[in-house]
């Protein structure tokens, strides 16, 4: 009992924002997690994230309404934020800092972990090597997911970025060798979900919960759900939550995940709230300087391990401000990910689904997951030769705008049907998935638009193969 | 002596009672020994950044100063290690502590169990000085490891002996009491001293084209890579750790992603070093602090691999030193100086921002070493820079222009057309072209300044009659410009467009890169010359002498030259 009288403290000197400032508390550890009671008996839960001599600072997880200087008792609870885990979390719903929501009970633990998590060492990382096949023929040819790897999608406010993912999480499969799916080779069944709800609408999270429930991942699938009008501060510990699970769920019970963090943007919403209220000193648009650190500490906790059976894949959602890749948010996202999968107002607009802007997407993994006996022998040179030519066509289509098509060249005319095509045809499939070789010999039905010899990028054995063979 | 911890505030501590230490001495700090350097005294306070994450430190805990400041080891088996930012040998953390990296684990950098075989260069009784090769160990293949005299200590040399020793035992005496050992340690903030620095006559070859060719580096010489996100910055660097022509690579992986440090860190020890074959693993040291690892040994990261650099460049080899990315590392200064509650100065960064970058660049260098013989080594910096949005005009970029001899740009239009790498020929520079001319001259062709000039003068009237394309349309130019618009894009994608992905393309040999540059801008005379003559220019255009030009990059080296050679005759017979 004195012990419990000792942790006890009624020292709140002051509340600033989400900050609770605590006098001599002197026994608790940065990290910790404390329990803050209300006069009436209420109990809400914060975090140490200052220490001095004068002063804990303490953010509050929950609302601070009804916290005061007087009537205010914080207990320190001798650890920091950790995580239940067992198996039984599979097809479970929480709240954003891990409480149940599904009126279930709370979880039996076979583990528990700090959500913090530690950096994988990089000599232990596996390089990620398995071509992850999502059925959207522009993210399969041209920027190619693997497993183990962080993609972000880049969206903007009323584009279809969580449609997108929905189509991914529907088709989402890794072929070894065709017909071999994820299912067989690892008995673990189809990828298991970890879905992080930020600051997200009541409207965006049922869809994602009436999508899970179609295609039947929902059994897969674990869900922390911060919406818009929770808490913001909790949202800070929303995808540590669900990373830790995801980390468990990958290298403990061997499980192939996909984690889902939506939105990004909220997340660092909150992330500059914080850092407002501690009186930091802002970085650019008010951010905090340490902000491409915290990103980090999320973003890296994807991949594999050596000797391990599982991996974590993750596809976060950022909403560019104003569609605005320059933007802190994106911008420092795109320094940490393997890539961008960058969707387009323009492409929306003209109704074509979904709506990717290939020229700026980027797969830094794609060639660990390519070629022959991943995906097929002329993978690479296909995908280069389509950027070049879209990239082409789509300077001539800016061309064309000035000096109309009647100023075009006979080959220039060719590349901006090309384009035209192109996005028509092989960007645009709606909510169809393709097949790795249908995309594949899609893309070279677009290739020969040009005569053989201007395929400067693919080898003239690949173009005697695949140029003349399929032709249709 | 230590003190107790009166403030944490994320990796920064406050302690008191540390009246004795001093500035960037090493301490540990907490109960479990969290590597720290103190950055700042203020009566016994001393502010400590610490790095390793500080959760779960609580007041009142001690921090023990260990009196010195922050080493790294240097002796034989650093060739092939992979450290983190403070020196820790990550494989050994690995078989240690498993897959996750925890805290407060004290490793010795190098092995003291191995022992190397010593072969002396000197006699007993010799007089030494800082800087002189007292003997030798074969450390891989192909580096032999030269056992030099730590700067500052002189003396005569009692003993010395061959035989095997592990790094710390004794391989002789100076002036009887005291021992020599293959290990020294070297402060990281300190840059080693040489005899004298020498101009920067020789180049930093890269095997890349749009490098050698347009903007070649001097060894010894410094040059930064900006670029946003997804231009290649990170590719750039691995390929020169592949192909640039070095007798020591330092790969630092400053704050950049652990799923492309496992890249480098399985593609490395598989490939083999181009000029002789051996595993690339045996030239390089890695050095990697991922951006999920401790903020503070980001910063230091940089000190470790530059300060190996330097100690492997006194031995009197060519040193590259990659830096990836430096943008980090200033970041990590300006999140240490906003815990300081230091007055930041542009962008949140410290007003010493310019000075700390001037102090990194200017320990490269081609030297004359340390020691009485006329050993010469250098160190070359190639550092990507992470410009937030692409934006070259923040202090990052702009303070490390001031002060590199080169810049590569990366431009986010060429990537996002896969043109790689994507160098803007617009923006980039090196201010070591004259000095290099020379050399080129005389080891490749005469010609060869020549040609850089004509092909930059070529790309810039491009640029012009791509301006008038885009007003009045291609149908208004004349048939001579429409060539040379022909031309300079077969020249754009087939010769700056290198492919790291091909056996063959992925190093250029310079022979290799003046013959087909050559071959290539006498197509554009040939055209010009054949229009004069009368002939249509579609036929001209649809010559088959296009497409092999156009293909030329994938042929090995010696029949390519072969090739430029027959068709640059073959065209000028046709002109006659």
């Amino acid at each position: 009992m004195d012990d419990l009288i000792t942790r006890e403290y009624k020292t709140v000197s002051g509340i600033a924002g989400p900050l609770l400032f605590v006098e001599r508390l002197m026994k608790a550890s940065l990290g910790e997690l404390v329990e803050i009671m209300l006069d009436n008996g209420e109990a809400r839960r914060g975090q140490v994230i200052e220490l001095s001599e004068q002063h804990a600072v303490i953010q509050v997880l929950e609302e601070t309404t009804g916290l005061g200087v007087t009537g205010t008792r914080v207990r320190l609870t001798e650890s920091a934020a950790t995580m239940d885990l067992s198996p039984d979390l599979l097809g479970r719903r929480f709240s954003g800092i891990g409480a149940p929501l599904d009126g279930l009970p709370p979880i039996i633990p076979d583990a528990r972990m700090d959500i913090i998590g530690q950096p994988m060492n990089p000599v232990s990382r596996d390089k990620p090597s398995q071509f992850i096949q999502t059925g959207i023929s522009t993210i399969d040819a041209l920027n190619t997911l693997v497993r183990g790897q962080k993609l972000p999608i880049f969206s903007g406010a009323g584009l279809p970025a969580k449609e997108v993912i929905a189509q991914i999480v529907r088709h989402a499969k890794v072929r070894q060798e065709p017909g071999v799916d994820i299912g067989q080779e690892t008995g673990a069944g189809p990828f298991t979900i970890v879905f992080a709800a930020m600051g997200i609408t009541f409207r965006e999270a049922s869809f994602f919960l009436g999508e899970f429930d179609r295609s039947g991942v929902m059994e897969h699938a674990v869900m922390f759900v911060n919406l818009a009008n929770d808490p913001t501060i909790e949202r800070l510990l929303t995808p540590r939550y669900a990373l830790t699970t995801a980390e468990y769920l990958a290298f403990t019970l061997g499980r192939h995940v996909l984690v889902i963090l939506t939105d990004m943007a909220a997340y660092c919403e909150a992330l500059r709230q914080i850092a407002t209220a501690r009186e930091e000193i802002p970085g650019r648009r008010g951010y905090p300087g340490y902000m491409y650190s915290d990103l980090a500490s999320i973003y890296e906790r994807a991949g594999r391990i050596k000797g391990k059976p599982g991996s974590i894949t993750q596809l976060p959602i950022v909403t560019m401000p104003d569609d605005d890749m320059t933007h802190p948010i994106p911008d420092l996202t795109g320094y940490i990910t393997e890539g961008q999968i960058v969707l387009s107002r323009e492409l929306h607009r003209k109704g074509i689904f979904p709506p990717i802007d290939v020229l700026p997407c980027l797969s830094r993994l794609m060639n660990l997951g390519i070629g022959p006996g991943k995906t097929r022998e002329d993978h690479r040179s296909v995908a280069d030769q389509l950027y070049a030519f879209y990239a082409h066509g789509r300077d001539i289509r800016r061309l064309a705008a000035i000096v109309g098509e009647d100023g075009l060249s006979e080959s220039d005319r060719r590349f901006l049907k090309f384009a035209q095509d192109f996005e028509q045809d092989f960007v645009s499939q709606g909510s169809q998935g393709r097949e790795m070789e249908e995309t594949l010999d899609l893309g070279w039905r677009f290739l020969r638009y040009q005569p053989k010899e201007r395929l400067t990028r693919v080898k003239p054995e690949l173009i005697e193969r695949y140029y003349g063979s399929t032709r249709d | 002596m230590s003190g107790t911890i009166v403030k944490i505030s994320g990796p920064t501590v406050v302690a008191r009672g540390m009246e004795q230490t001093r500035i960037f001495n090493r301490v540990a700090v907490g109960r479990t020994g969290l590597l720290g350097e103190v950055i700042r005294l203020r009566g016994g306070e001393a502010t400590i950044q610490v790095y390793e994450d500080t959760t779960g430190l609580m007041l009142g805990e001690e921090v023990t100063d260990a009196a010195e400041p922050l080493h790294v080891e240097l002796a034989p088996g650093l060739l092939g290690a992979i450290f983190d930012g403070v020196q820790r040998p990550l494989d050994l953390l690995a078989t240690q502590q498993g897959n996750w990296i925890a805290r407060g684990l004290v490793l010795p950098a190098l092995s003291r169990a191995r022992g190397w075989a010593f072969t002396p260069t000197v006699r007993p009784g010799s007089a030494v000085v800082g800087g002189t090769c007292v003997g030798v160990v074969q450390e891989t293949q192909k580096v032999e490891h030269r056992i030099l005299i730590p700067p500052g200590i002189s003396g005569t040399l009692c003993t010395i002996q061959a035989g095997t020793y592990t790094i710390e035992e004794p391989i002789g005496w100076l002036d009887g009491d005291r021992p020599l050992t293959l290990l020294q340690r070297w402060p990281v903030r300190t840059p080693r001293p040489v005899t004298e620095r020498l101009p920067p006559i020789v180049p930093f070859i890269t095997c890349q084209r749009v490098f050698d060719m347009l903007f070649p580096i001097a060894s010894g010489g410094t040059v930064i890579v900006p670029g946003g996100f997804g231009t290649g910055k990170t590719v750039v660097e691995q390929t020169l750790a592949k192909y640039a022509q070095a007798d020591i690579i330092i790969y630092v992986g400053c704050g950049e992603r652990g799923n492309e440090m496992t890249e480098v860190l399985t593609e490395f020890p598989q490939l083999k070093d181009p000029t002789t074959g051996l595993p690339l693993m045996e030239r390089t040291i890695l050095v990697i602090n991922t951006s999920n690892m401790p903020v503070a040994a980001r910063e230091t990261s940089i000190y470790t691999g530059i300060t190996m650099a330097e100690y492997y460049r006194d031995m009197g080899y060519a040193v590259a030193f990659m830096a990836d990315s430096t943008s980090r590392w200033a970041e990590a200064t300006r999140e240490i100086s906003a815990r300081l509650e230091e007055m930041p100065g542009e962008e949140g960064y410290p007003t010493y921002l310019a000075a700390k970058l001037a102090g990194f660049y200017e320990r490269s260098g081609r030297v004359r070493c340390l020691g009485e013989t006329d050993r010469q080594g250098s160190v070359t910096i190639v550092s990507a820079i992470s410009p937030p949005g692409g934006d070259f005009s923040e202090p990052v970029t702009q303070g490390s222009m001031q002060i590199t001899g080169g810049l590569w740009a990366l431009d986010s239009d060429l990537a996002h057309r896969r043109h790689f790498p994507a160098i803007d020929w617009k923006r980039s520079f090196s201010l070591y072209t004259h000095s290099l001319d020379p050399w080129f001259q005389a080891q490749v062709a005469s010609d060869w300044p020549q040609l850089r000039t004509e092909l930059a003068a070529l790309l810039q009237k491009e640029e012009e009659l791509q301006e008038i394309v885009q007003l009045v349309g291609i149908d208004a130019v004349q048939d001579r410009e429409r060539i040379v618009l022909e031309v300079s894009r077969l020249i754009r994608e087939e010769y700056l467009r290198q492919n790291v992905y091909s056996d063959v393309d992925a190093a250029c040999p310079l022979a290799k890169q003046y013959w087909m540059l050559k071959a290539q801008l006498m197509f554009l005379e040939y055209c010009h010359g054949m229009l004069k003559q009368g002939h249509p220019i579609e036929q001209l255009l649809a010559s088959p002498m296009r497409s092999e030009l156009e293909r030329m990059k994938e042929t090995p080296p010696d029949s390519c030259i072969q090739q430029a050679q027959v068709m640059i005759e073959k065209m000028q017979q046709e002109l006659k």
